[in-house]
């Protein structure tokens, strides 16, 4: 069972337990992660359930989807170079200890 | 050939597959639409797929199935239509719909003109316009204090933002609501809702027909935006009408329904109004609420490609299946309380816009309405009455009012 931290704008650290094959989005809601708010339920249709990777996970994700690219450009926070959309994160045991950090709005 | 045709299933023939329960009940019929929570309530409980003897169908009720099958577009496919009808026994009544009666590959490229048209960067542009309409519209409403909240807001809002954003005309635009509701009618079967319907379509369907060619649309608005993608070549010329008349179909009727839905439970509720005024930021969860309390969207076909099995159900291949948004959105499986309208729910997950490749392409459009006027009200309103008769309308799709007369006070 991986477990992932979530890090709140304030610094808050928020570690959840999460289930292989659900995504990071899910985790979060299970677990009632307040800065995830995921509208679209995880259709990526919504940009609210923006992301930032923390370093050194980005690139042990899978690959970002056209659409997710294309829906990040609209989130309501600023996008950065780690951005993703936590609904396309699908978690994997390798994934144990991911680190998410929360952007200060989603709308 | 025509006697033995598809239509003919319409008057059931067929008796109950083994093992399924069957029922008798109508979700096309007067009794259903004046009250769907009972039937819902026994839908839901009859097993996680009935069949519905009165129109030969298989329905699913529960959260879990109704996700289920909304996921798995290539067993239950959209393109032999997601009415009753099915396209491959019977021709639509109008050109079939690239997009919503499209299955991949073809809907995926429709799907993304559309999809980057209503985009979340496509809404913070006219943000701005919608959030002062709204706060015209209360402002205006408060000072008559008495009045109809379907015709007078849940409509009469949508029409002063939906219409100019498409790049409409003026002229002609009381055939929009006329026309969605024929659509909506016409998802249902054969009875007197859709055949009266389609009936009187003439010239609301001649009406839609000239507003989606690109002469008739005003550059900057999501038409001509559709138009412009046809240019870049990810549409043909001929396809990009067809992606207007999506938008003039599902944009205005379903956000009335949606706005109309919160209208009533504001209005029923008076300690989530409070809520809500305490806590204005909660005005788009609390449209969100609406949507899966009251479903303005109720239900849904598919159609499928081969035979399945589903929750232990083995059902053949071209077997038409409904799903109950309605009911899935109520469901206790998923829903804690779930006939309490709360403010403040984690609605992440209804189906009230459906899920997966179809889900509503218009949704950030459609929270957008909703937000900006739950959030009017949040802060000019203070109280909501009903003061008069609620009468419901009735549709085969969209469930809302016909009806609301209310009073309300200033904050
Ligand atoms: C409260 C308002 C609304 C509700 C409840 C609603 C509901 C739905 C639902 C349930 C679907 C799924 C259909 C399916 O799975 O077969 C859908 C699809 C769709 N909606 Fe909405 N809708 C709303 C507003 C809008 C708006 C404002 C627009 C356009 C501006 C729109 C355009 C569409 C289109 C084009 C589709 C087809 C998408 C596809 O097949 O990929 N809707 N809607
Ligand atoms: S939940 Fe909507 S984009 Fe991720």
């Amino acid at each position: 069972m991986p477990s992932i931290t979530f890090v709140h704008p304030d610094g808050r650290a928020q570690r959840i337990d999460a289930r292989v094959g659900e995504s990071a989005m899910q985790a979060a809601t299970r677990h009632d992660v307040g800065g995830i708010l995921a509208e679209c339920g995880g259709n990526a249709m919504c940009a609210t359930c923006h992301v930032y990777v923390d370093e050194g996970w980005l690139a042990r994700l899978p690959a970002m989807g056209d659409d997710e690219d294309a829906l990040l450009d609209g989130a309501a926070a600023e996008r950065r170079a780690n951005s993703r959309l936590s609904c396309q994160i699908k978690l994997a045991a390798d994934l144990d200890g991911l680190v998410l950090n929360l952007p200060d709005r989603q709308l | 050939m025509s006697a033995t045709s598809r239509i003919d299933s319409a008057t059931p023939e067929r008796s109950a597959p083994a093992g399924v329960p069957q029922l008798d009940v109508d979700p096309f019929s007067t009794e259903f639409f004046e009250d769907p929570h009972r039937i819902h309530d026994v839908l839901r409980e009859a097993g996680p797929v009935v069949w519905l003897e009165k129109w030969s169908v298989y329905g699913v009720a529960r959260h879990a199935e109704v996700h289920a099958v909304l996921n798995d577009p290539l067993t239950f496919c959209s393109s032999r239509g997601v009415g009753l009808s099915d396209f491959a026994k019977e021709k639509p009544w109008r050109p079939q719909s690239i997009i919503l009666e499209a299955d991949p590959p073809a809907h995926t490229r429709t799907r993304a003109v559309l999809a980057q048209v209503l985009s979340p960067t496509a809404m913070k542009q006219v943000r701005e316009h919608f959030t002062a309409l709204a706060a015209a519209k209360v402002d205006e409403l408060l000072v008559r204090g008495s009045f109809d909240a379907v015709a007078d807001l849940a409509e009469a809002y949508p029409l002063s933002v939906f219409p100019d954003a498409m790049g409409l005309k003026q002229e002609g635009r009381e055939n929009l609501l006329p026309y969605a509701s024929l659509v909506f009618n016409a998802f249902g079967p054969p009875n007197q809702l859709r055949q009266e319907a389609i009936e009187r379509s003439a010239p609301h369907q001649a009406y839609v027909a000239a507003q989606c060619q690109r002469e008739n649309l005003a550059p900057g608005g999501f038409g001509a935006c559709i138009h412009a993608r046809a240019d870049a070549g990810d549409i043909t010329a001929e396809e990009a009408p067809l992606l207007v008349r999506s938008l003039l179909s599902a944009g205005l009727d379903t956000t009335v329904n949606g706005i109309g839905a919160a209208m009533y439970c504001l209005a029923r509720f008076p300690d989530q109004l409070a809520r809500l005024r305490s806590d204005p930021t909660l005005a788009r969860n609390a449209f969100e609420e609406a949507i899966r309390f009251e479903s303005p969207v109720q239900t849904f076909f598919r159609t499928t490609t081969r035979e399945v099995e589903l929750a232990g159900h083995r059902i053949g291949e071209g077997e038409k299946v409904l799903m109950f948004l309605g009911a899935a959105n109520r469901d206790p499986r998923r829903w804690e309380n779930p006939d309490r309208y709360d403010v403040a729910r984690r609605t992440s997950g209804h189906v009230g816009f459906g899920s997966g490749i179809h889900m509503c392409v218009g949704q950030l459009l459609a929270r957008l309405e909703g937000e900006v006027m739950l959030a009017a009200i949040a802060r000019k309103v203070a109280s909501i009455e009903i003061s008069g008769p609620v009468k419901r309308r009735y549709n085969n799709t969209l469930r809302g009012l016909e009806s609301l007369p209310i009073t309300i006070s200033p904050a």
